[in-house]
This record gives C-alpha cells, structure tokens and sequence, in this order.
C-alpha cells in the first residue's frame, strides 16, 4: 500500500529540504492506492488495482522558480531531483506574482482515513458485483457498475519549516440499470470515506426499483416546471457556483460575481434568503482535507448565508495585493436542508417532476451561470402529491442562480460526492426540448 | 463537485471556459523529454520475456505494451509565464487471455523480473475472472507484421524547440490580443509524444513515435459599463504535427465570411489571437439573437465537434453493446438499424468515414495499440448507417473477419480498448466556397468554432452553441450576434444536411482530451470536414439576468 506514515513522510522530505542551495524550497509527497472492479452487461468486464508514491519539489531563487517531480526516495534520486528544480528555477524568468513560502501553521485534525475501506479486497469489489447483478437478472434487468476504493496520504513542507499531513480513504459506487426492453433505466450514487457505511446491496436495490418505475414513459411539453431535485440532479449545478466564487475573477470583471459599473456582488443578496451554503472540512458526514496545496489552513467557511455572497476565495497573491486575508476555496460544499422527506416533497407538490439526476452539464455563459443539460435515469410526474408516471427525459437550460431565487422548499440533506447537498423543491425550473434517450 | 481525474494546471480564463487539463505521468525536467533510455532491440528482448512469460502460464494470447509518455504544457497569462511542465511516464502493460477471458497488469519496473511479474499477475486475473465469464473472448485474426516502425511525419519535434522560443509565441500572440483591445488572455501550447512498443503473440513487433500538438488561447473583453464580458477560443485545431504547425504560411490560411480567418495546416497564433481582441470588442456590441427556425452554415471548426459528439460516439460498437452504460451512455444507433441497411442517418449527400490514417491528424498512427495496421473505412454510406467502430474483440458481432484497427490506450498503465478514430464527413463533389453558401442562404447564421455543447446518454438530443456567430440575411452576413444556441435530434439534423463545400474547404478540428471508460482514460481524435448547411435548425436564445 502506497500510504507512508506521518514520520516516514517527515523523514524524506527533511532529506530533500536539507540537498538544496535554493533561496527557499517547497516539497510536496503524496501517494495512494487504487482498486476498482467495472461490471456491465450482468457480467464483470474489467477490474484493477494501481499505486503509486510521487515527490514534487519546487525551487525559488528570488522571484524565480520552477518545479520537478520523482518517484524514487534513496538519495541520490533526491538529491538529483532538488538539482534539477533548482537549475531550472535559475533559468526561468521573473515571475511577478510571485509568493513566498508559507510560514509554518497550525492545523486541526479533520477525520478522513479509515482502515476498512483501505482494506477493501478483490472478493469485497466482486460481492458488491454480484449484489447489482443478481437482483437486475432476476428482474429482467442489466446492470453496469464501478466500484473504486482509494486510499492515501499526502504530505508538504517548505524551508520555512511547514508541515503538514493527511491521510484520507473513500470508496465510490454508481451503478445503472436498465431493463432489457430498452424502456427504463435507473441509478444510484454512493460514496464515503468509511466503507462500514456503504450497503451495496441496497444501493443496487434503488437504482433497479427506478429502472422498473420508469418503463414506458410518456411525454409531456418542455416548458417550465415544479422540480423535485433529489441531490444527485442539483450537486453539479451548486458546485460549478461554488467552485466559481474566486474573488480575482470577480474583480477582474468577469465573474458571476462581477457588477455593473465595477465592484462585485459581496454582501448582497443574491438568492432566496432560506440558501445557506458553506464548506467544513471538520463535518463528520463529509470530512475533507484541512489544509489545502500552498499549506493554508482550512476553516469551516460560509459562502452563501441567508441568500447573501458571504465570502469570496483569495488566493495568496491575489489577497496580498487586495490587502485582505487568503480565503482558500471550498473543499466540499455544504448546503443547510430542512425535515421533508423527498416523499414528504413529492406529497406536498400539486404538478411536478421528480427529477433523479441532470447528465452532461455544460456552460452555456459564463456570464450568468447559465446550464444546460438533460434529465437520466428516473425522470417522474408528479400530480396531486403522487407520482403519476414516468416521463421521457428532457433538457433543461437554468442558472443556478434563477434556481435558487426560484426555491418552493429544503428537505433533508443527503451526501453526493463529498458534499452535503438537501432534496429541493423549485419552480418554474427551464425544460427547453424532449430526449428520446433511455 | 470534485474532479479527481484532472489535474487543474492554470485557468484558462474563467468560470465554464476554466480549462482542466489530465497530467499523464509524472512532471520531469527538459532535458529528460530528449533522452532515449531503451532501444528498440531491448524493448523486443524484454517484450518477449512477457509474451514466453504469459504463454507459460497457460494465457493463449498475449501483449506487451512498453510505453513512454513524454508530455509538455506551457501557460502563460497576459505577459507572465504561469507555469511550464513536463511529465515523463514510463512503464510496460501486459494483456493476456486466458480461459476466454482477458487479463491485464501493468507496472514501473520495466526488468525482466518486472515484466515477467506482470505477465503472471495479467494471466493469474484472466483465470479468476474466467470463472464468470459467459461469453469467451474471440479475437478476428490479424496479420503477423514482423518487425515494423512508423512515425508521425514532421518537421521540428515541438519538445526539442527552446522553451524560450515557445514562451516567447504564446506571449507575443497575448500582446497581440491586448493591442487589439482585450482585457485578458490566457494562452497555453501542449505537446505530446507517444514512443509506443508493442508486441504480440500473433508475431508483430511494432515500434511507433507518435506527436500531437495544440495551441490554444482565451481572450477576453470587459464593457465595464454594461458590467458584460466575452470571451473567445483559439481558432486553432489540435493536429498530428510536429512545431512547424506554429510556422503561419499564406498559403495554409483562408479569409471566410464575415472577416473571419481560417486555419489549416499551418497555424498563425499571433494573428488569431489579434482577430481575437477585435471580435471579442465587437461581440460587446452585438444583438441578441431572435430565437427561432434558420439555415445553420457551419465552418469545419465548428462542425467536428458537433460530428464528434452525434456520430462519432453514436457509431462506437461497445456502446452500442451496452459496456458503457454506467458512464458516457448508450446509443440510438442500434444493431436493429445498422441491419435493416436502409436507416438514413443523414440526406443522400451525408457521407461520413473513420480513419486513422490522414496524415497530420490525431488519430492517424500506422499501427492501433492491439497490433492492427490502420485503414479508413465508412460508418454512413448516402445517408444510410453502414458500418461501427470495432477492434478485434468486437468484429465477430457486426459479421466482420477483421478488425478496423481503432483500439486505444492512454498510458502503458491503462487497457486498451476501443476508441473513436477520426469521424469525418466527405467534402461536397461540385465547386462551391463557404461565400457562395452563405449567398444561398436567406434567413440563417454562419457559426465558426467549438463552444458549449451537450448531448443526452443515447445520442438523441444535443444543445450546441459556437465561438463566432452572425446572422445572415438575403445572402448576405448582416454582423454578428450573441446568445445562440441551437437543438436538435441527430437523425432530424442529419437529414436537414443540404450542401456540402468543397474539398478546397476541407480542414480538420479535434479534440484533444477525449474521455471514456472507467476509470476514465483520454484520447485524441480529428475530424475533418467542410463548410456544410443543415436547413431549418431550432436555435434558442440563452441570454438571461441574474
């Protein structure tokens, strides 16, 4: 397994902080291991496991640097690849935004390694195989799945005398299922980062109730609709606002976050005043690393709070020159939900749609945060608080931004890829075309 | 919200336009990139360690790959150098069937001992998979080659080229932009060297140098007033080439309608990135687009990626088959269609090939990475769908005793499976120039470059925006316009197709980081085609407040 300990780490990096002539240098050593089992067609169709160790070493002289990366650890191979940084730094140019090393920092735990999912075995992958495959032949379904567990450390030190260390495990599983009269498909996501909390079976048994739900679907006109969007169809949508809440950008002018006549849209009110969004690398449900690559300490930070732009992220540089504190970017996001239930949701909607999940997401402008994107696997009427039927998959253009202004009501918060995300209620969400896809 | 799989090396300008960027191997230094650690006859002994290795543990095919992945990527923003990387991978995968099952290992240690291991690991996996296995592996025959090379024709290898000379390019082609009243720019260069060895059990050995490079640029103007920016691409195509492709040459440009330039084999960045400052001014001022029904003209920069997205992934057999259902998707191109051998993808003039031979594209390599020489075949023969994208494996299922030789893996640490050759659409056969299109058309708009675009899991329904749009009026450009993005289903598009430009028109675009599979795997692909006019395409206006 390619996790070294917090001392072995310690122990190659100082080596390399000791070869060097560099006015400063900064070192980074991380490493993981890999397995995954890929199954589709009721049938495993590939499986694998890789690891790897690799050191990144960057030297400044003045405002130059330049970097170098190895994978060997005796010490000629450090001392070669220090060397290497260090002659390619002299040769580089200037670099005017330049930042010097960080001094040292305190950091808090954050609890994001567990050995069981490191000790996931090749019998434990091809269980949660069968477990999907069994069920869907039973039914007249075909499964398609993936499995994949990682587990890791990464590591920095600078000739300042930072240091930091982390080590972090998660498993991911998406599995499609669709029946072999080509009408209905469903899926399911799971991930976390202790495999204990991981029930393959039940997983499997989500997405193959949505692939037989969904037989047969009708079509109704696009236009603008009442959505229920269970977590998985909103995660991206939320992430790519998140993710793009960089404060040069903003001042730049061109950011979503950027104003009319100059300025940006810090301390206003941007969405519904029930939005609150933030990241915390310490939530037990979505731990995250508490540091991030220049070595700032990650804090639990608020982005968006009662509808109003919070905070915006600052990088180094660019907070030196604005004359305010770094702001590291998010590291998972965080949305505060409500008590509903999604069928607490479905009950309380008069028409709509239960929307599974939005697929192929793509910038239409940048300008407005505008998306677009089609609804997969698990698209429902709802009519007088039931779901009526399955309709035929449709795309939508919406901004996150018009969804969140546009929100009916929060229900409970659910983990989709490293972030906690609520079951929403939204109106007036943008279908613009029918899809014939399955 | 995380994307693991990439590695963000530089924004290239902001928000959706954020370019991530895959970093295959680890980062080295220059000199590194022109070092040649193993020859050919080493590469051939420690090969057939693998294949005797594999065969004695009982596998009835075997392959080695040993490959080493040279990679460089330059970023520069406005006047200042971001970041400059090289990354080396070097490493052997060994693929073997055993029980009717395939089975594959990789590793870093390219010994004898190393080699050997893998091979055991790759047959030791085929075996414990065989036990599920309902389907044995059959593989289309292919012929023994002997020992054979080829490489990508060129010019300059781009990573011998000073890394002052390069900087010095994408630095000159941001001033330009600047000059031309941009606010900000963005550039990057990324250059890529395959050197790929591959044997097998059927008896080839099989040693390739394969090069790619891709300028690219983002270019931004800011109307504070208004509080409005645009942002455009490069009008570049990521090719097959060595550096001469940064050589501008008069005779490889075209001026097109509108005041637009075209690039073909050769690229002039400088001025590209100039044009580009001017346009996005202009774009500033533009009308928004009235939604509703036009006459679509689209430039071969625009339209690869529409052919990429509609065919290209629509014609892959193991989507077809269902092996990517959990991740890219299915397809509506199903084996029913393809035998009925009367279901019309496209008008009579819709003449749609796969390739991997065009030289100076990125698919074009003499040999695929299962050992099967290269060739072109069709996928829409007027119109009707006739063909898929097979390799050896899959060749038995569409009636076939060969493969098409379009099997590919990223990395010596990645299987090799089947990947998109270059799709690309024949030019028209009379004489007829994008000007003389464009004369025809009474309501329509003229698209030129790649922009936002999005298509549903089986192909069906697809959003496509661009990076230039004008409006045209009575056969004439009236100017540009903002906020177009047009709808539609493939077979409806496909069989709107009403001309066809010539061959003189005829350029490749590409995509120079294709995905699929899981874990994902990237892949380079071009596709070649001519202005063409699709009749009476919805086209939706995306302008919003927030």
């Amino acid at each position: 397994m390619a996790i070294l300990s917090k001392e072995e780490a310690k122990q190659i990096l100082e080596k390399v902080m000791g070869f060097s002539t560099a006015d400063s240098l900064e070192a980074s050593l991380s490493g993981s291991g890999r397995g995954n089992i890929r199954y589709a067609r009721n049938t495993v169709s590939t499986s694998g496991f890789n690891d790897d160790i690799s050191l990144g070493v960057t030297a400044n002289f003045g405002k130059k640097s330049a970097s170098s990366t190895i994978n060997e650890f005796d010490d000629e191979s450090l001392k070669k690849v220090v060397k290497r940084a260090e002659e390619l730094a002299k040769l580089a140019p200037e670099n005017p935004e330049f930042m010097e090393p960080l001094a040292p920092q305190d950091y808090k735990e954050s609890k994001t390694y567990f050995k069981s999912t490191a000790d996931i075995s090749p019998e434990y992958r091809a269980e949660i195989a069968k477990k999907s495959i069994e069920p869907a032949k039973a039914k007249d379904v075909t499964a398609a799945g993936y499995l994949e567990d990682t587990s890791g450390f990464s590591s920095i030190m600078n000739s300042k005398g930072l240091f930091a260390y982390s080590q972090e495990s998660e498993v991911e599983f998406t599995v499609t299922m669709r029946t072999n009269d080509g009408t209905g498909s469903g899926w399911v996501s799971r991930d976390y980062n202790d495999v204990n909390h991981f029930n393959g079976a039940e997983a499997s048994a989500v997405a193959l109730e949505k692939a037989i739900m969904s037989r047969e679907a009708k079509a109704i006109e696009p236009g603008k609709y009442t959505v229920i969007l269970e977590p998985a169809a909103s995660v991206q949508l939320l992430g790519n606002m998140l993710y793009n809440m960089g404060a040069r950008q903003a001042d730049e002018g061109r950011s979503f976050l950027s104003k009319k006549g100059g300025g940006t849209k810090i301390g206003e009110k941007l969405v519904d005043e029930r939005v609150n969004i933030y990241s915390d690398p310490f939530n037990d449900l979505v731990p995250a690393n508490a540091w991030n690559g220049e070595g700032l300490p990650r804090e639990r930070t608020s982005w968006i709070e009662n509808g109003v732009v919070k905070n915006m992220s600052y990088g180094r540089y660019w907070a030196k020159k604005q004359g305010v504190e770094p702001v590291p970017g998010p590291a998972n996001g965080i949305m505060v939900g409500g008590d509903a239930t999604t069928e607490e949701l479905i009950k309380s909607t008069k028409r709509g749609i239960l929307v599974t999940r939005l697929w192929y997401i793509r910038t239409v402008d940048p300008q407005t945060l505008l998306y677009t994107g089609l609804t997969r696997d698990g698209t429902f009427y709802i009519e007088n608080g039931k779901i009526k039927h399955p309709i035929k998959n449709m795309r939508f253009n919406e901004s996150p931004i018009i969804m969140l202004n546009n929100l009916e009501e929060l229900g409970q918060q659910q983990r989709i890829n490293g972030n906690l995300i609520p079951v929403m209620k939204i109106r007036d969400f943008t279908f613009t075309s029918l899809s014939d896809a399955v | 919200m995380r994307r693991r799989e990439f590695l963000q090396l530089a924004g290239m300008g902001v928000g959706g336009a954020l370019l991530t960027v895959p970093l295959i191997g680890n980062a080295v230094d220059m000199d590194r990139l022109l070092e040649n650690p193993i020859d050919v006859l080493e590469k051939k002994r420690l090969a057939d360690i693998g294949l005797n290795a594999a065969k004695a543990n009982g596998a009835t095919y075997a392959d080695v790959r040993i490959g080493r992945y040279l990679n460089q990527y330059i970023f520069t923003r406005e006047d200042k150098l971001q970041n400059a990387v090289n990354t080396e991978s070097f490493g052997v995968g060994v693929r073997v069937i055993a029980n009717g099952t395939w089975g594959f290992a990789s590793t870093l240690d390219v010994s004898d001992a190393g080699i050997q291991k893998a091979a055991e690991t790759a047959t030791a996996i085929a075996k414990a998979n065989g036990k599920i296995q309902t389907e044995p592996v059959q593989l289309a025959p292919v012929q023994s080659y002997g020992e054979v090379s080829w490489k990508t024709p060129l010019e300059k290898n781009a990573v011998a080229v000073p890394l002052k000379e390069k900087v010095d390019l994408l630095l000159s082609a941001n001033a330009e932009a600047i000059n031309n009243g941009a606010n900000y720019v963005n550039s990057a260069l990324f250059m890529i060297n395959e050197q790929k060895y591959f044997a097998s059990t059927e008896g080839s050995y099989i040693d390739q140098d394969v090069h790619r490079i891709w300028p690219n640029f983002n270019v931004t103007s800011i109307d504070p007033d208004s509080g409005k920016y645009k942002s455009r691409q490069a009008l570049s195509s990521p090719m097959g080439m060595g550096f001469e492709y940064m050589d501008p040459r008069a005779s490889s440009k075209k001026e097109g309608p509108g005041g637009t330039m075209h690039y073909y084999d050769r690229y002039d960045m400088i001025e590209d990135a100039g044009l580009a400052g001017k346009q996005t001014r202009e774009m500033l001022k533009a009308d928004s687009i009235k939604a509703g029904k036009y006459d679509l003209v689209l430039d071969p920069n625009h339209l690869g990626l529409t052919i990429h997205e509609s065919i290209g992934h629509a014609t892959e057999l193991d989507r077809v088959l269902g092996y990517e259902a959990n991740y890219a998707g299915t397809s509506f191109a199903t084996l029913d269609k393809w035998k009925s051998k009367d279901f019309k993808y496209g008008s009579d003039i819709v003449n749609v090939f796969a390739d991997k031979t065009q030289e100076g594209s990125l698919g074009a390599v003499g040999y695929d990475d299962e050992g099967v020489q290269t060739k072109k075949w069709d996928l829409i023969k007027d119109g009707v769908l006739v063909n898929y994208q097979a390799i050896r494996d899959q060749a038995h299922i569409i009636n076939e005793d060969e493969s098409h030789g379009c099997c590919y893996a990223q990395s010596w640490n990645d299987v090799q499976f089947q990947r998109m050759p270059n799709v690309s659409l024949e030019p028209g056969k009379a004489d007829y120039s994008p000007d003389n299109m464009i004369k025809d058309v009474e309501k329509g708009i003229y698209i030129v470059g790649r922009g936002s675009y999005s298509i549903d899991q089986q192909r069906y329904n697809f959003q496509f925006g661009g990076t230039l749009f004008f409006e045209i009026e009575n056969g004439k450009i009236k100017g540009p316009v903002n906020d177009v993005a047009y709808q539609s289903n493939t077979q409806e598009f496909w069989n709107s197709c009403s001309k066809i430009c010539d061959k003189s028109d005829y350029k490749t675009f590409g995509s120079f980081f294709d995905g699929k599979g899981q874990p994902s795997q990237i892949s380079a692909v071009s596709h070649g085609s001519a202005t063409t006019r699709f009749d009476g395409v919805n086209v939706i206006n995306t302008a919003r407040n927030i």
